[in-house]
């Protein structure tokens, strides 16, 4: 699967690094509906880790979607929230 | 929808079905290719721009934290004039200026680097948006040759969201580089400011009310009116005072020294100090 994170581009990675992203994201996702700033950037952290550690960086010509797109390294809960609320973004 | 879903999978989804909102409003989807494509050369400019506003924010920061440090070593240097001169309490006031000029520049240098890692981002962000945009450009020509407009579909699909993604990445990268050069740009002000106001005294000698300076310089001055005084009292008391204060008639003592006698030959190399 492709997956991009946001600020730093896309990576390929097996199902199995997937499902270990999946687990850690469902702290992410506890630490923003629990708005606790401090378990989101651990959170957060580890997720960019694992998946920097696990992914191979496509070629930088490669144009295409990611099936998972992780916030960027420092980003605030706040931040998420806007992602998920849809704003800030560029249409195509 | 959001429970079970988690973070990336949700904001991943939302790109989408932004990409296909846009592909949706048009007829042809091919059109959608040359649409998308003048899109991208316009966000191409405005990442380049946004690299060369992060750029000028950062040496303007740079010029700063040299002319702070300069004015750090300047209120140094009038602390250890004004120590030498016996004046304890100029010292300590220079002392702490120079203590609020550090703490400045502390600050200054968080910014700089802050800067610095925004502008190593945003080029790198320039450049795999240059990379995508010449082989957007090479796959719009092959699919509009290639295909009629309904076989085309699912590969602009494809391409556009694809592409979409990415200018929605770079878009928000611009976004927060712009937000800190704005915060940036204030904070360069406001030390300007400071500067101007002699509050930061300015070490390239435009300072206009460097009080500590000035402060010095009067010493200096009346240091020297009364080692005169000293000087001519003695020559008319006939000269006969003893010798062996003049080595320690030093700057050290400043204008304590009123009460002091002086021989006649001594002062000249007072006043050449």
């Amino acid at each position: 699967m492709i997956i991009r994170i946001m600020g730093e581009g896309q990576l390929q990675l097996d199902e199995k690094a997937v499902e270990e992203l999946n687990l850690l994201d469902s702290k992410l996702e506890a630490a923003v509906e629990g708005s606790d700033e401090a378990a989101f950037g651990l959170a957060l952290q580890a997720l960019l880790d694992r998946a920097r550690a696990l992914g191979t960086a496509l070629p930088p010509d490669a144009i295409e979607p990611s099936g998972l797109i992780l916030p960027r390294e420092g980003a605030t809960i706040a931040e998420v929230r806007e992602l998920l609320s849809d704003g800030g973004l560029i249409p195509g | 929808m959001a429970a079970l879903m988690g973070v990336m999978k949700r904001v991943s989804t939302i790109f989408r079905s932004k990409a296909n909102k846009a592909l949706d409003k048009m007829e042809d989807p091919r059109e959608t290719l040359d649409y998308s494509y003048q899109t991208q050369l316009e966000l191409l400019q405005k990442v380049r721009r946004g690299v060369a506003d992060v750029a000028t924010s950062r040496k303007r920061v740079e010029l700063q934290m040299n002319q702070v440090q300069q004015s750090s070593d300047k209120l140094d240097r009038q602390a250890r004039d004004a120590l030498a001169a016996g004046r304890e309490d100029l010292a300590r006031e220079a002392l702490s200026r120079k203590a609020s000029v550090q703490s400045q520049l502390t600050d200054l240098s968080t910014q700089y680097a802050s800067l610095q890692g925004e502008e190593e981002k945003l080029t790198a962000a320039s450049q795999r948006l240059q990379a995508k945009v010449d082989a957007f450009r090479v796959r719009k020509e092959t699919i509009k040759a290639t295909y009629t407009a309904a076989e085309a579909t699912t590969r602009i699909n494809e391409v556009f969201t694809g592409i979409s993604e990415e200018m929605s990445d770079v878009g928000l990268a611009i976004q927060r580089a712009e937000d800190k050069t704005e915060q940036m740009k204030a904070r360069a002000g406001a030390i300007d400011e400071l500067m101007a106001s002699g509050a930061l005294s300015d070490a390239l000698g435009g300072a206009p009310h460097d009080d500590i300076q000035a402060e010095l310089d009067r010493m200096g001055g009346g240091h020297s009116v009364d080692l005169e005084l000293e000087r001519m009292k003695a020559e008319l008391a006939g000269g006969s005072a003893p010798k062996q204060i003049a080595g320690s008639a030093g700057p050290a003592n400043g204008g304590q020294q009123a009460g002091t006698s002086f021989p006649a030959e001594q002062p000249r190399t007072e006043e050449v100090q």
